[in-house]
């Protein structure tokens, strides 16, 4: 039953799972090279440990502060922040994109506003919105959402507009509202790219948040750093930057997982 | 002589955008008869969408007037069925969702509207497709729901822009065949857009030649009974076949030429 193909086949399994296993066990040395590295050079003060610290004091650090409790407390509302911002910045831009694609006057008016807010650098709003809304949690979402609402609304638009003439021609004939075009048509044809927006602003929001979290400075992993600066704690600085990493990791992933689920199953 | 189904007096229509004014149609006159199937032939941007959309109601014509069934065309109705170049199938939509959006739009939906989806779905031999979405299926199979989508909501008048055209020749052959036969039993009235003489000659009971620049009819062509009673694949055997394919043939050429010139 080997066949010679079969056998090909085989062997070209092989080779490619050699070459993954090779690949993970460099990334692995080079992740445990380093960590040593840095411990070592930590504790032969090689390095200047009060702006560097090292990994098993970073570690130390966010142990004690786990179990004093308040680690958690603003691990979670980061996370709750993040998660409302993009959402919001999601659905926000989603349905201004439906807006501007209703009233076509209003696309060709807003256009040139868009493209200037778009070109600018959002988070230079915070110390505005903290000023309008006050330092709380609502104005750290509201940078969230000022970073991700007008990019989600340009792309959003930009993909309701590319929607084939010819699809619409076909609910048109069955004598279609443009709220029936807009339900049947450009929606569904346009929820892959919403989808995929949603991944965009996950990373997207991270900056609004922490930006916010600097600027509002009460609570939040954003606020730790800037906490750990001004005492000068950079073990503290270093640990919080490892959390975000592995938070922002996570979530990408699980929107990234989400997103096969939505659409994994259309092919075009 | 009964009131005709399709009535189409002196149409023209010109398209204007940034670049200008073009007229596309010229004076177009046509009248069809319940049942009848007729054929619009013509060299490529002569105007024959553009003539199907007006029937549609998906354009307004600059000037003339265009009656289905005595009442005058001002939009899509869902009365007239119309069927795309290509399938155009909804890829996030099954089959039969695909088939039955017709009846969801008209508010149509009914347990024995969407039974006699699933019949026509069976006779074009999708039965094993139903729940299948669009890309797992040949472009023969896609042009065939298509198809069965635009029947669904039961139009007397079918429009149909060079259905086959993407096809291999042999899936086209027994789609010609089909849908000729499905259209007859149900006594549809249909205006059919093609590149190929052949099929207009087998599929129909008349093939009206176009010109273009501007778009105009030529030359009205009666398909003789022989040739109208048989089906397409079997049309093509009959005697004077060939003749009507050669007379048809230097029309289109001199409607050409003519057109080329500036
Ligand atoms: N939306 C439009 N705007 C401007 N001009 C158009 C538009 N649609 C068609 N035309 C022009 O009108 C003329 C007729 O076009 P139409 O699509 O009706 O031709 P056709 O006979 O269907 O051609 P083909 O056989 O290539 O499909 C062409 O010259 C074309 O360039
Ligand atoms: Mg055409």
């Amino acid at each position: 039953m080997n066949s010679p193909e079969y056998e090909l086949y085989q062997g070209y399994l092989r080779q490619k799972r050699k070459e993954r296993i090779a690949v993970m066990l460099t990334q692995f040395i080079i992740v445990i090279g380093l960590i040593a590295a840095w411990e070592f050079a930590g504790r032969m003060n090689k390095i200047d440990t009060l702006l560097f610290s090292y990994p098993s004091k970073i570690l130390r650090l966010l142990y004690d502060r786990l179990l004093e409790g308040t680690l958690l407390n603003h691990v979670g509302v980061t996370l709750a922040e993040t998660s409302v911002g993009f959402l919001l910045g999601t659905v926000c831009g989603t349905a201004l994109a439906a807006a501007i694609w209703w009233f076509r006057f209003l696309s060709k008016v807003l256009d040139p506003f868009l493209v200037v807010l778009n070109s600018m650098p959002k988070v230079a709003l915070g110390p505005l919105i903290i000023v309008a809304i006050g330092p709380n949690v609502v104005s750290v979402i509201a940078t969230a959402l000022a970073v991700t609402v007008i990019i989600t609304t340009l792309v959003v638009h930009s993909s309701f507009r590319e929607v084939d003439e010819s699809y619409i021609k076909v609910v048109r004939i069955f004598g279609a509202t443009r709220a029936d075009v807009f339900r049947k048509v450009i929606l569904p044809a346009s929820f892959p790219t919403i989808v995929s927006t949603l991944k965009v602003n996950v990373g997207l929001a991270w900056i609004g948040v922490v930006v916010g979290e600097f600027l509002v400075s009460k609570q939040g992993l954003g606020y730790l750093i800037i906490y750990g600066f001004q005492v000068f704690n950079f073990t503290l600085v270093i640990g919080s930057l490892f959390i975000i990493a592995i938070a922002a990791t996570l979530m990408y992933q699980a929107v990234a997982v989400l997103e096969k689920k939505l659409i994994g199953h259309r092919q075009n | 002589m009964a009131e005709p189904l399709l009535e189409m007096k002196n149409v023209s229509h010109v398209y204007v955008n940034d670049k200008g004014a073009a007229l596309a149609v010229d004076q177009f006159s046509l009248t069809m008869q319940s049942g009848e199937f007729v054929s619009l032939v013509g060299p490529s941007g002569c105007g024959k969408t553009t003539v199907l959309s007006i029937i549609a109601g998906l354009l307004k014509p600059v000037a003339g007037e265009v009656k289905i069934d005595g009442k005058p065309v001002s939009q899509p109705s869902g009365e007239v069925g119309y069927m795309l170049q290509q399938d155009y199938l909804f890829p996030w939509r099954t089959i039969m969702e695909n088939a039955t959006i017709g009846l969801e739009l008209t508010g149509k939906r009914s347990p024995e509207r969407e039974k006699y989806v699933l019949r026509l779905l069976l006779e074009m031999g999708l039965g094993n497709h139903i729940h299948a979405l669009p890309h797992q299926l040949s472009g023969g199979m896609r042009q065939r729901v298509a198809l069965v989508r635009t029947l669904a909501t039961e139009p007397n008048l079918l429009l149909l822009d060079e259905p086959f055209s993407a096809l291999d020749y042999q899936t086209k052959m027994q789609l010609e065949d089909l849908v000729w036969q499905t259209l007859r039993d149900r006594n549809k009235t249909v205006l059919l857009v093609t590149h190929d003489i052949a099929e207009a000659i087998a599929m129909s009971d008349r093939v009206i030649v176009m010109g273009r620049n501007p778009g105009r009819i030529r030359h009205q062509v009666d398909i003789p009974e022989a040739i109208r009673e048989t089906t397409p694949f079997h049309a093509r055997e009959k005697s004077g076949f060939h003749e009507l394919f050669h007379q048809i043939w230097k029309y289109l050429e001199e409607s050409t030429s003519e057109g080329a010139r500036p």
